[in-house]
């Protein structure tokens, strides 16, 4: 009888003395080093993977599909669920492809403000990514640091916006709300906090000698394949090409601001690490650059007379009460602050064809209230002209485009989102090849996938 | 190059094969006969003044319902090149009936072409003619049809699959 070998004693009987076949493993679905439920089917000799075959799909829920069913606005909500780490950049990409579209272009402010909220965003998502990875490799102190982080950034979009995830902030012809009273000094406040948090990280980790150990040279991409699979974002500077869409087509308020693309040469995870670290600095030095120029300043309120409430105002429109009334501020319930009229003059396109007028007209002009229902009602709404456009953003993974067809109707006819972290995903499996299985962890860790946004 | 330089250049490589050009809102398009794509795109991608390294996005759109167009090509295969080099774009496309809804592969251009045209075959069920593995890529093998049809209607149920117990 032949000798167990102590390899059958792990992989069970048959699987041969070490020289016979491959085994093969199918990890995932849903696994607990997976950020998101996917599954690689990984062909095995003893730990190392010779062949994996990566498989999306398990998150699919039909994003570009519903897209078509509602009007043009709604499919903000759904566009917070792909990336939802940076929900605000799609918000704006989405919206901006859309005004591209239309032919609107939004005003100065909310230039401003989608620059800001969509840096603050990226910052979310690096630290995220890092903080993840980290505590996949045993650094959970570093994760809880990160997560802390992140928690004071989420507390500046939860001010803004209302909400921590879920947003939808954005709107086609500019944002939902103007900034809140005295969100300057916050932003100073909770960078100042992140960057106390980065600089620990940095002394915990980037010359941490068990975390070097598993991050030098693993996960390694050459430049040429880089390119060739379309990856942009982190990954794609982390072979030293300093493409970023920032820079390289400015929009919003890019192009007033200075700032540094961060490259690597390696192309491994480390670079990628050091990449996204340099970066969350850069997007903080942007946030602060558009917060002291961005115009407008903060809200006055210089009107005669008190605000008043909706219900008066509507019954004082009825009544024909209608002299001065427009130039009465209302008092709005606090989930709808900062969209009195002043805040959305100087937040959203002057362009009645596609932005809500503001309460105070809908509620105290019959121009007003028209036009709300004209761009609510079903069938209505808003109306680009027939045609096609493709606008990108700088996702925090990459380039977030997003290509919408109209056919002249107040719907979408075709909305695609190009997901940043579908290239490097369909890449993957050449930067696990011939790596331990135990390297999979922070190679996938690095590429950031985000399954919202992957599987749509 | 502009974007108009682009087009310009296409025309006179590929002569009668660019069936359409047109630059809606700044961006440039050329509409490419089916059987020239793969000279078309390799072009774009050699050419060293066109220097297209990077195929950004793959999609398709059905025109089936678009109002003046029910009863042309019904499929357009869209492909969105970016330069890394000249930092210019363009967006090539080609149009294809629904009874012959096949177009050559670009997989041997680019690799991330495998799964962008994985799934387009999904979504839309336009073969690739030379994909070395055309899977559905977001849903799984048992669905039947392809979702981003129009006619395919958003809220049909199919059955539930997995494991029987």
């Amino acid at each position: 009888m032949a000798e167990t070998t102590r390899r059958e004693i792990m992989l069970g009987e048959g699987s041969g003395t070490g020289t016979g076949q491959n085994l093969t493993v199918g990890l995932g679905p849903a696994h607990p080093a997976m950020h998101g439920i996917i599954r690689i089917v990984a062909e095995l000799d003893g730990e190392i993977i010779r062949e994996a075959d990566v498989e999306i799909g398990y998150l699919h829920r039909a994003f570009e599909k519903d897209c078509e069913v509602g009007g043009w606005n709604n499919a903000i909500p759904y566009t917070d669920r792909l990336n939802y780490v940076s929900p605000l950049i799609n918000n704006f990409a989405y919206a901006n492809a859309v005004e591209k579209l239309l032919g609107i272009d939004v005003t100065e402010r909310c230039k401003y403000i989608r620059t800001i909220m969509s840096e603050i965003s990226r910052v979310c998502d690096h630290l995220t990514c890092i903080g993840a990875s980290a505590m996949e490799l045993g650094a959970f102190t570093v994760f809880l640091y990160m997560i802390k982080a992140r928690e004071f950034l989420w507390e500046l979009v939860e001010d803004v916006t209302g909400a921590r995830l879920t947003i939808s902030y954005g709107r086609v012809g500019g944002v939902r709300a103007d900034l809140p009273e005295g969100f300057e000094a916050k932003v100073r406040a909770a960078f100042k906090q992140t960057r106390e948090v980065l600089d620990e990280v940095h002394r915990l980790l980037t010359g941490n000698r068990i975390f070097m150990d598993r991050m030098v040279g693993v996960g390694a991409l050459s430049r040429e394949d880089t390119i060739a699979y379309a990856i942009t974002g982190p990954l794609l500077r982390a072979v030293g090409v300093g493409y970023d869409v920032r820079r390289a087509s400015p929009h919003w308020a890019y192009d007033r601001v200075e700032f540094e693309i961060p490259t690597q040469k390696d192309g491994d995870n480390y670079s990628r690490y050091l990449v996204r670290m340099a970066e969350m600095e850069q997007s903080m030095r942007i946030a602060e650059q558009a917060l002291a120029a961005i115009p407008g300043g903060p809200i006055n309120v210089d009107f005669e007379g008190r605000p008043i409430d909706p219900a008066a105002y509507v019954d004082q429109g009825k009544q024909g009460k209608t002299e001065g009334l427009l130039l009465v501020p209302i008092t709005l319930s606090p989930n709808l602050e900062g969209q009195n009229r002043k805040a959305l003059e100087r937040v959203t396109a002057h362009d009645k064809r596609v932005v809500l007028p503001p309460k105070e007209t809908a509620y105290g002009s019959i121009e007003g209230l028209m036009n709300h229902f004209m761009l609510i009602m079903e069938g209505y709404g808003i109306r680009p002209p027939q045609g096609e456009a493709y606008f990108a953003s700088e996702g925090a993974n990459g380039e977030l485009g997003f290509y919408v067809v109209s056919d002249g109707g107040d719907r979408p006819y075709r909305v695609r989102c190009r997901p940043p972290c579908l290239p490097p995903m369909a890449a993957l499996h050449r930067m696990i090849k011939d790596e331990m299985i135990a390297d999979l962890v922070p190679t996938f860790g690095s590429v950031n996938m985000i399954g919202g946004e992957l599987d749509r | 190059m502009n974007g108009a330089a682009i087009l310009e250049r296409l025309r006179a490589r590929l002569g009668a094969s660019v069936v359409e050009t047109h630059d809606q809102h700044g961006d440039h398009t050329a509409v490419i006969e089916r059987t020239a794509l793969p000279a078309a795109l390799g072009l774009c991608r050699d050419d060293s003044d066109l220097g297209f390294d990077v195929l950004m996005d793959l999609t398709a759109v059905d025109y089936q319902k678009y109002p003046g167009r029910e009863d042309g090509p019904r499929f357009e295969v869209v492909y969105h090149l970016y330069s890394l080099r000249w930092n210019h774009r363009v967006r090539i496309k080609a149009r294809v009936d629904e009874d012959d809804a096949v177009v050559p592969t670009a997989v041997p251009l680019w690799p991330i072409a495998d799964w962008l045209e994985r799934e387009v075959w999904d979504m839309f069920g336009v073969r690739f003619e030379g994909h070395p593995d055309l899977r559905r890529l977001l849903m799984y093998e048992e669905f039947v049809g392809h979702p981003l049809r129009k006619d395919y209607p958003i809220n049909r149920r199919q059955p539930l699959i997995g494991p029987q117990i």
